[in-house]
């Protein structure tokens, strides 16, 4: 039986702002518990928000970057509920007149088709502190729970958007999109592992041509890899559950990275009543034009137009140039490498294959890469200078990201030097000869056409005379030179 | 001079006392100080009494005088609602949620007052939240009226109305979301402003309604009432609410003759449920200014019967969502020994709010609540409009607007308590303006029965300078808000 899976996104970034969304306390990451939280964070009795510019202009030029309306009047509205980690008892947010309005994306899909997702609104919010449950935290023999509030008053932008992704891969490459969107705008550090960027993900399935399937809600995803596993573990669930007769019923649930299940938090029936309304602290805030328009002239360079740059500039493909330019620091570090190596098409290579993959493995972002720009093209250069092997420089490249050193100290350090001297490399190829009798006389007799194929057996023997070393296209050129001055 | 009623003063007399040397702020803090000693077991006008940091801020005054570049007010003892945070001094809100909370910083209105000198004599008591119109709902007990101290004072500023009128303070400060600076100020016969929403910063005063909330003086005489608002009014970039408007000096235009002045005198504020007596000293007044030139224009508000029920949607919403705070995890009360998170909550908020604050609680959620917002709150700010409009219409043709400040005088303790409609109806007169922002005051007018009547003078947005002229020119001519209650000895009316 056929399914189509339909998948929305909301998406909470924090805005890299120096100061909260309201009040004057810093927003730096990791700082002990409760020592970034005024007053006002505090929710002390009295206290008054008062908002923060650059939360709105960074919230602007999001809305620029995704060619959405910016709302000309902005309102805060009061969310109730409540949580330790809420001071107030109710989130200030917006509800009805949210600061950016309909917007859209395009992504890159691994076949090279493109895609149009639509972003329903963004709107500005403040995040929540955190609860530490521990075990260490008893009295009078109940268990208790610390609250961090240094996160409170975060500017958050959320962004919602329309169900217009149907597989795991659309949802991973808009997710990526728009982590690219923020980094590049410098709005958000996109630092997923530290909560800066957090996916709440809505699935429902239905058959083709049905009306949409009821939706269930997986919250807090904060890796995409998350996301794939979550969305592949969810629509599986859902499916399993109408072919044996069952129906889906509206809830949020939760994933565990940690152990790849999922499970129900809430129940439709369970959600709250937020008793939405205005909030009488803070007036509708009110842009103009100019305002606006002078936002738009100072935006940086955003993923798609260095996208482009990178196919004209590097002469890349269009998949690869996505995958470099799609995230600002990848972007930086490709351009940074490539330069410093002076090849370009090898650094691409590079970053795409052994590094990617290295770091994904590791769950690190590119920011927390262990070896560094400059180091990767320090042995990306020795490749083109003949100096090492394609082959040896996986053991280089093992060596930096053990954080051995640079390049040629690595390289100093194995011994992996590439034997290019052709005196040497001839005297190989001769002794190889020499002792391979009845190999030489198999080429002698063979037809043309399969001679080529034949040499990688006197390759691999000079290979591992040499111990790896010798340079494999001065091997080739040698032993085809020798071989046919013997026919 | 004769020390022993020195409490006769009225602030402006202090500053001119002070100013020529005739006594010290020292002498005069330790004189109101021992008054209250002496006299506030009655009155209960007091939660907090600050007699030692008092007295170091007199002496600081005293000596900042002396090097002669003191502001004017500087060594005038005031006392501050308890709804103002006070830094280092227990700020309750007359409440047992925060019968324990010292906050670490100071409201804006108390900081502009340390700025200028004021001497603090401590902190007044208030109906719990400011939620009531008889302070009755304080934590701390009941304030009694001390024109009669079988009757409420009125509220929720009952404390600062009746540290006032006995003479415990020559002034104070008080806050006023639907009546809550006039309706004490009428019951107690003396003068109370609340001024245009966004002109006095609300940064640490504790939030009822955000959107009716504003603070004000209040004093003997409409000169007083000036020279405290002088100090209260002004732009607070903590305050995204306040308005960024030049202060003029409010006591500037006092002395303006009125004639020409136009006095609207809406007819929907003369309805069956006022108190004859109360509705002719109003009359009487209104002939009074017209004696001084002013000329009377009848006038209609006609969505003025919206007000009350706009007001107990509006402000009970907005004061379900301000009280969440309030939740004993981070300060002011916590129930003993909870269970766990939930046991925490319902018994922290269950016990450490009184009756009527959980009456609002109630009533504001069940407002907003999903299905029931486009009935109430919805609705609610659609009147709000309207009624705003009708002030709007009308100022196009008068300066001011005038009637009665409260329905009736003073009633005794319990009367209202059963029915809280009832008690509701006491802000039938003040409440509109609270939901259109405009400045208001009460200046005693007379008295029912030996209890003082008020007259409510409703200015434009930020014409407090015209309100105050009017209220000063008739307090020129008549002497109401010079007359004591019964044994609080004054030397008799200058």
């Amino acid at each position: 039986m056929e399914w189509e899976t339909v998948i929305g996104l909301e998406v909470h970034a924090q805005l890299a702002t120096k100061s909260k969304i309201f009040s004057g306390a810093s927003t730096t990451f990791g700082a002990e518990p409760n020592t970034q939280a005024c007053a006002i964070d505090l929710g002390m009795p009295g206290t008054l928000p008062v908002p923060n510019e650059q939360a709105f202009r960074y919230a602007i030029m999001f809305g620029l970057a995704i060619d959405a309306e910016i709302a000309k009047t902005s309102v805060f509205d009061r969310k109730n509920y409540f949580y330790p980690d809420l001071p107030k008892g109710y989130q200030t947010t917006q509800l009805d007149k949210p600061i950016v309005g309909p917007g859209h994306v395009e992504i890159e899909l691994a076949d090279g088709s493109k895609k149009s997702i639509r972003i329903h609104h963004a709107h500005l919010e403040e995040d929540a502190g955190k609860s530490l449950h521990e075990a260490s935290f008893e009295i009078n023999g109940h268990g208790m729970s610390g609250i961090d509030l240094n996160r409170a008053g975060t500017p958050l932008v959320e962004i919602v958007s329309e169900p217009d992704m149907s597989n795991s891969e659309e949802a991973v490459a808009f997710a990526k999109k728009l982590h690219g969107i923020v980094t590049s705008l410098g709005i958000c550090d996109g630092e997923m592992s530290q909560g800066s960027m957090r996916f709440d993900v809505n699935i429902s399935v239905r058959r083709p041509g049905e009306e949409l399937g009821t939706r269930t809600e997986t919250k807090n995803l904060n890796s995409f890899r998350f996301m794939e596993d979550a969305i592949a573990l969810e629509v599986e669930r859902q499916i399993d559950l109408i072919e044996d007769g069952g129906r889906v019923i509206q809830e949020t649930r939760l994933y565990n990275g940690d152990t790849k299940q999922a499970r129900s938090m809430r129940s439709k029936e369970e959600a709250n009543d937020y008793r939405y309304f205005p909030c009488p602290d803070l007036l509708p805030v009110v842009f103009d034009d100019d305002y606006i328009e002078s936002i738009r002239k100072d935006l940086p360079e955003l993923p798609d137009t260095r996208h482009d740059r990178f196919v004209e500039q590097y002469g890349l493909s269009s998949y690869d140039a996505n995958i470099l330019s799609g995230d600002a620091s990848m972007a930086q570090y490709f351009e940074t490498a490539a330069k410093a190596s002076g090849d370009t098409k090898l650094t691409a290579n590079w970053m795409i294959g052994e590094l990617s993959a290295r770091l994904n493995a590791a769950d690190l972002s590119i920011k927390h890469s262990p070896l560094s720009a400059e180091q990767l093209a320090g042995m990306i250069a020795r490749i083109t200078d003949g100096t090492i092997s394609s082959k040896m420089a996986k053991q280089v490249f093992d060596g930096l990201w053990n954080g051995d050193g640079d390049a040629d100290s690595i390289i100093e350090a194995k011994g992996l030097k590439q034997v290019s001297d052709s005196g040497a490399i001839e005297a190989l190829v001769d002794e190889v000869i020499a002792n391979s009798d009845k190999q030489v006389d198999n080429f002698r007799n063979a037809d043309e056409s399969k001679r080529p194929k034949m040499l990688g057996y006197f390759v691999g023997q000079i290979m591992k005379a040499s111990k790896g070393q010798a340079n494999p296209q001065q091997v080739n050129e040698i032993l085809l030179k020798k071989l046919n001055d013997l026919l | 001079m004769n020390n022993s009623i020195m409490h006769n003063k009225t602030i402006a007399d202090i500053i001119a006392g002070l100013d020529a040397g005739e006594f010290t702020s020292v002498e005069i803090t330790q004189h109101y100080l021992k008054r209250i000693q002496q006299l506030d077991s009655t009155y209960n006008s007091y939660i907090t009494i600050n007699e030692a940091s008092a007295l170091a801020q007199a002496e600081a005054a005293d000596k900042r005088r002396a090097e002669g570049n003191a502001p004017a007010f500087c060594g005038v003892p005031i006392a501050h609602k308890d709804i103002f945070c006070t830094n280092g001094v227990r700020t309750s809100c007359g409440s047992k949620m925060l019968d324990n909370f010292v906050p670490p910083y100071d409201a804006t209105v108390v900081e502009n007052f340390a700025r200028a000198g004021a001497v603090i004599l401590g902190k007044t008591n208030m109906d719990e939240f400011a939620m009531g119109s008889s302070n009755e709902t304080s934590f701390y007990g009941p304030v009694k009226n001390p024109w009669d101290t079988n009757t409420v004072p009125g509220g929720s500023s009952g404390g600062s109305a009746t540290a006032v009128a006995a003479h415990l303070a020559p002034g104070a400060t008080a806050t006023d979301t639907g009546g809550s600076i006039r309706q004490p100020a009428a019951l107690c016969g003396i003068t109370g402003l609340k001024p245009t929403y966004g002109r006095v910063s609300r940064w640490g005063m504790i939030a009822f309604a955000s959107s009716l909330d504003q603070g004000g003086p209040m004093a003997h005489t409409a000169e007083d009432c000036a020279l405290m608002l002088n100090i209260m009014a002004g732009f607070d970039p903590k305050d995204s609410t306040s308005i960024d408007r030049d202060v003029p000096d409010y006591t500037e235009n006092l002395n303006q003759s009125l004639e020409g002045l136009k006095v609207g005198v809406p007819k929907e504020y003369f309805d069956e449920g006022l108190n004859p007596g109360t509705e002719k000293a109003v009359r009487d007044a209104l002939a009074e200014l017209e004696k001084q030139g002013a000329t009377l224009v009848s006038i209609s508000l006609p969505h003025s019967k919206l007000a009350v029920p706009a007001y107990y949607v509006i402000a009970p919403a907005e004061a379900s969502a301000n009280l969440s705070r309030f939740d004993g995890s981070r300060y002011g009360y916590r129930c003993e020994d909870p269970k766990d998170l939930r046991d925490m909550y319902m018994r922290t908020r269950g016990e450490g709010f009184g009756d009527e604050v959980k009456r609002r609680i109630l009533v504001g959620a069940y407002c907003l609540s999903a299905g029931y917002y486009d009935a109430y709150y919805r609705k609610a700010q659609q009147a709000r409009r309207l009624i705003k409009q009708d002030f709007v219409d009308a100022f196009e043709t008068v300066d001011v607007i005038m009637g009665p400040t409260a329905p009736s005088p003073a009633f005794e303790f319990g009367a209202k308590g059963k029915d809280p409609v009832a008690m509701y109806l006491e802000d039938i007169y003040t409440i509109a303006t609270n939901l259109a922002g405009l400045p208001g005051m009460s200046v005693p007018c007379g008295f029912v029965d030996n209890k003082p009547v008020g007259l409510q003078i409703i200015g434009n947005y930020f014409d407090e300078s015209q309100m105050l002229n009017v209220a000063h020119q008739f307090q020129q001519t008549t002497d109401w808000h010079k007359q004591a209650p019964e044994g609080i000895e004054i030397g008799g009316a200058e």
